[in-house]
């Protein structure tokens, strides 16, 4: 029977939040113990649909076919009975239990009792699966790749035999990367099918058989990988051509803006999170951050913004220190700082403020009578609106919150506040999180716009390939220290990783430390390598 | 009264009118692991109180009251649980609600119909089921024995109760599920976790507890409806107080229990001890019993200022705890 050789199938799927349609009438076939890839941009339904699998969701209209059953799940228990496993890009795991706790919690024909021999059975079921595992270690102590590794364990625990792995390579190293590609192949050389979420192409074409692509909410094509290629992917995707290059525009370097001498800073806990760090940054140059997500890189930008009080270490703007000055202070000297933290909204925005509010919140002080107790609404509106017409923002009005707004105009009017206010220095961490390739290249040109007016931009990334097109140069840190700095285009994905896991450290090469300027602006410094 | 006698005594007392604050502290740490925050002790306790009194006195059966403190309370529970988790109403305002109504539903009771209706005044063979049990051997121990050993129903159940629901919050499968629920409602929901139904039995489960706690304050003062003060007397918010003293380990609410009933006691017994040991402790005679009053809550103060600075990593607090959860949440 034909449909005997589909995992999963699902037929017409519509789902709406509201008067947003989510997912309209969607079709998708999963064969037995294929990969398929699920290509889309941010908001095109892709984790919709796949949360109507795993239970989160359920669908408005549409039927769901597993095994040639038709099926209704109504919650994740149903999905679990079904033999559908689905690890969420935001692990579902509980941080202060162990990794056996964690895949034990769910399991209902253990005995009732929470026995120590527990951990041992739970390492050899990881064994069988063909890995190892720490089944005591606590998820908090983990590291991204071993949490993964955790929530695939539980899946394949569950006796689950399709599997989603939603956007799993988003925070991987290329090294721990490769890792899971293997591991995926091998799963699916034991008969599991698999559906994967993503929007990097070059890891489709890699690993998967068939590709399906979805555009906002819509079914647009399934292809084959092998008879396809990332040029008509993207196409597919976005709906029209696109240029896949990122500008890296050359231009004349001015001297080092800002540097950074023996930087050390603690963390919250108070362990070090940077560990005497050396780096400089020019006018017209865009410096990548590269790291480990965590890796020290949100302490460092509090540190530059006056945010976090450092240990030790000099933070040199054109020759003067700004070390201990007052955010303000450090705002008035040119510096402007925009940090997307992964919920991001959590920093930098009020989200149920108006964009106008969120404008206001960082020039109350310049608009307005001076010393008047009241708040110049007018001018702060006019901002607003330069703001959303200098950077395309699509928004209703200036008075909308910013909540209501797409993740990618909310990312625009935050790097557009911190633009407008004219700054020489811009820190900026993660500005395209999330975002689609057109929002992403909409900022790669808002960034690259700055660059060429002569403004220095430190680029905290997390996609090796856009930091290697995009930045001048880029520096690792790994655990705090720095690994190296290194020219953008000289340098190979494969170094990165190296860098970014502590196996390479090029710090000091030839007796020369990176990270410190030849005409830098510092006299007494670095005797070292004087 | 040989100082021995004394000292014994004073275990005694710390022990007998401090048990509630352990019934409260037991049944709000059930509440909060299990992912809700039910600020409406003082109330619970309060509806425990007067519910299992009433039936209590209405049957002069001590184990019939203990049964519907149980269950009157557990009703508030059961309130909050389909406010909150059904209704998706705000946790701690809802809580604040429970208390206000609990002590309404107290005074309405314990000052109306109470003074009406004779049965309620019938309370003194009720009053003598409260006996004390000694059990041989443990009782005769010097100083503790007499506290821990030689005690009501009431004090025995509340050290039973604390001490069964760490087994079942650490050892066993089902508390390892209720406690995912609080940390992280989401990830108990993905391995297939009927959120719902183990939030609302522990809603009910812990205020079922505290009710027991209100119920033993009713029957220790006399069950008279004198004064302006419910009998739960501010005891509920300690008890909140004492789940972060207790690090949300019901074991450790025995201690936390005991050590604010130490000085809790001291208003009481502090001259006895005075008397006593006149070189040592003559000092506890000068001091205006108006401190005395304030000490437990002076020390909740501290306490609550010490753990919030305190850094810790090992912090028993639930992570989700207040937080509604909604799975189609985006």
């Amino acid at each position: 029977m034909a449909t005997d050789s589909y995992a999963i199938e699902l037929r017409n799927i519509t789902k709406t939040f509201g008067k947003v349609v989510a997912n309209k009438g969607i079709h998708l076939k999963l064969r037995k113990g294929e990969i398929l890839s699920l290509l889309g941009e941010n908001g095109s339904g892709k984790t919709t649909l796949m949360n109507m699998l795993s239970g989160i969701y359920k669908p408005d209209e549409g039927q769901i076919i597993v095994d040639g059953q038709e099926v209704s799940i109504q919650s994740p228990e149903d999905a679990k009975r079904l033999g559908i496993g689905m690890v969420h890009q935001h692990f579902k795991l509980v941080d202060v239990f162990s990794a056996a706790d964690n895949i034990l919690m769910g399991d209902e024909n253990a005995g009732m009792l929470l026995r120590r021999n527990r951990y041992e059975k739970i390492e050899q079921i990881a064994k069988r699966f063909g890995f190892e595992i720490d089944p005591k270690k606590k998820v908090c102590n983990m590291s991204v790749s071993e949490k993964q590794t955790i929530e695939i364990i539980k899946v394949l625990y569950y006796g689950a035999k399709t599997i989603i792995l939603d956007e799993p390579t988003a925070v991987l190293t290329v090294q721990e990367i490769a890792k899971l590609f293997r591991i995926l192949r091998k799963m699916k050389e034991q008969g599991h099918s698999i559906i994967i979420i993503t929007h990097k192409l070059n890891e489709v074409m890699d690993i998967s058989d068939r590709v399906m692509i979805m555009r906002k909410g819509e079914y647009i094509d399934t292809v084959l990988a092998g008879e396809t290629n990332e040029q008509q992917l993207t196409e597919l995707m976005v709906g029209r051509k696109v240029s896949l290059d990122i500008a890296r525009p050359v231009v004349e370097h001015t001297k080092p803006l800002l540097e950074i001498r023996d930087l050390t800073i603690r963390n919250d806990e108070g362990a070090v999170a940077i560990d005497k760090i050396n780096f400089y940054i020019r006018g017209g140059e865009i410096l990548g951050v590269a790291g480990i997500a965590g890796c020290g890189q949100k302490e460092l930008c509090e540190a530059i913004a006056g945010l976090r009080p450092i240990e030790s270490g000099m933070m040199i703007h054109k020759g003067d220190n700004i070390v201990g000055l007052s955010p303000q202070a450090i705002i008035e000297k040119g510096i402007a700082m925009s940090f997307i933290p992964e919920d991001r909204l959590g920093m930098g925005l009020a989200p149920s403020l108006s964009i106008t509010d969120n404008m206001l919140l960082k020039r109350y002080q310049k608009t307005g009578k001076p010393h008047s107790p009241f708040v110049d609404r007018k001018a702060g509106r006019q901002f607003a609106q330069q703001v959303i017409d200098e950077l395309q923002v699509v928004t209703p009005s200036t008075e909308t919150p910013v909540r209501l707004l797409s993740g990618g105009n909310v990312q625009k009017v935050l790097l557009g506040r911190e633009i407008a206010t004219g700054p020489n220095v811009i820190v900026t961490a993660y500005p395209v999180r999330g975002l689609d390739v057109n929002s992403s290249y909409a900022i790669y040109d808002i960034l690259n716009k700055q660059k060429q007016d002569g403004v220095g931009i430190l680029f905290v990334g997390e996609d090796l390939d856009v930091m290697m097109a995009l930045c001048d140069k880029i520096m690792v840190i790994c655990h705090g220290r720095l690994m190296g700095v290194v020219h953008a285009h000289k340098v190979t994905k494969e170094e990165l990783g190296l860098m970014m896991t502590g196996a390479m450290d090029i710090s000091e090469l030839n007796g020369k430390t990176a990270g410190i300027a030849k005409d830098s602006n510092i006299q007494e410094g670095g005797e070292e390598n004087a | 009264m040989s100082a021995m006698d004394v000292i014994s005594l004073f275990v005694y007392y710390i022990v007998v009118y401090n048990i509630a604050l352990l019934y409260g502290t037991v049944g709000e740490i059930v509440t909060e692991k299990s992912g809700s925050m039910n600020l409406g002790v003082e109330g619970t306790m309060a509806v425990g109180a007067i519910g299992g009194y009433l039936m209590g006195c209405l049957t002069d059966n001590l184990y019939v009251g203990i049964l519907a403190a149980f269950v009157f309370a557990g009703l508030c529970g059961l309130l909050f649980a389909w406010l909150t988790i059904s209704m998706q109403a705000n946790q701690n305002v809802t809580g604040l609600t429970i208390t206000t109504f609990g002590l309404g539903l107290y005074f309405f009771i314990g000052k109306g119909i109470g003074k009406a209706w004779p049965v309620m005044q019938q309370k003194e063979h009720l009053l003598q089921q409260v006996a004390e049990i000694r059990i041989p051997g443990l009782a005769d121990i010097p100083i503790i024995g007499k506290g821990f050993f030689h005690q009501n129903i009431l004090v025995y159940l509340g050290f039973l109760i604390a001490i069964a629901m760490w087994f079942y919050m650490n050892k066993t499968k089902l508390g390892l599920r209720m406690r995912a629920i609080g940390e992280n409602p989401a990830a108990a929901d993905a391995v297939g976790i009927n959120i719902k139904r183990y939030k609302y039995i522990h809603v009910v489960l812990g205020a079922g507890i505290m009710g027991i706690g209100g119920y033993q304050m009713g029957l220790n003062l006399g069950g008279t409806f004198e004064g302006s003060n419910c009998w739960i007397n501010g005891y509920g918010w300690i008890a909140i107080a004492l789940v972060i003293f207790a690090n949300w380990n019901t074991a450790k609410a025995i201690l936390g229990t005991l050590v604010f009933g130490f000085f809790n006691t001291l208003q009481v017994y502090g001259s006895a001890l005075a008397e006593t040991f006149p070189k040592a402790l003559g000092f506890l005679n000068a001091i205006p019993a108006q401190v005395y009053q304030a000490l437990p809550f002076l020390i909740t103060a501290i306490v609550l200022i010490f753990n919030s600075v305190k850094k810790n990593k090992t912090s028993g607090q639930p992570a989700a705890t207040g937080i509604n959860y909604y799975r189609e949440d985006r």
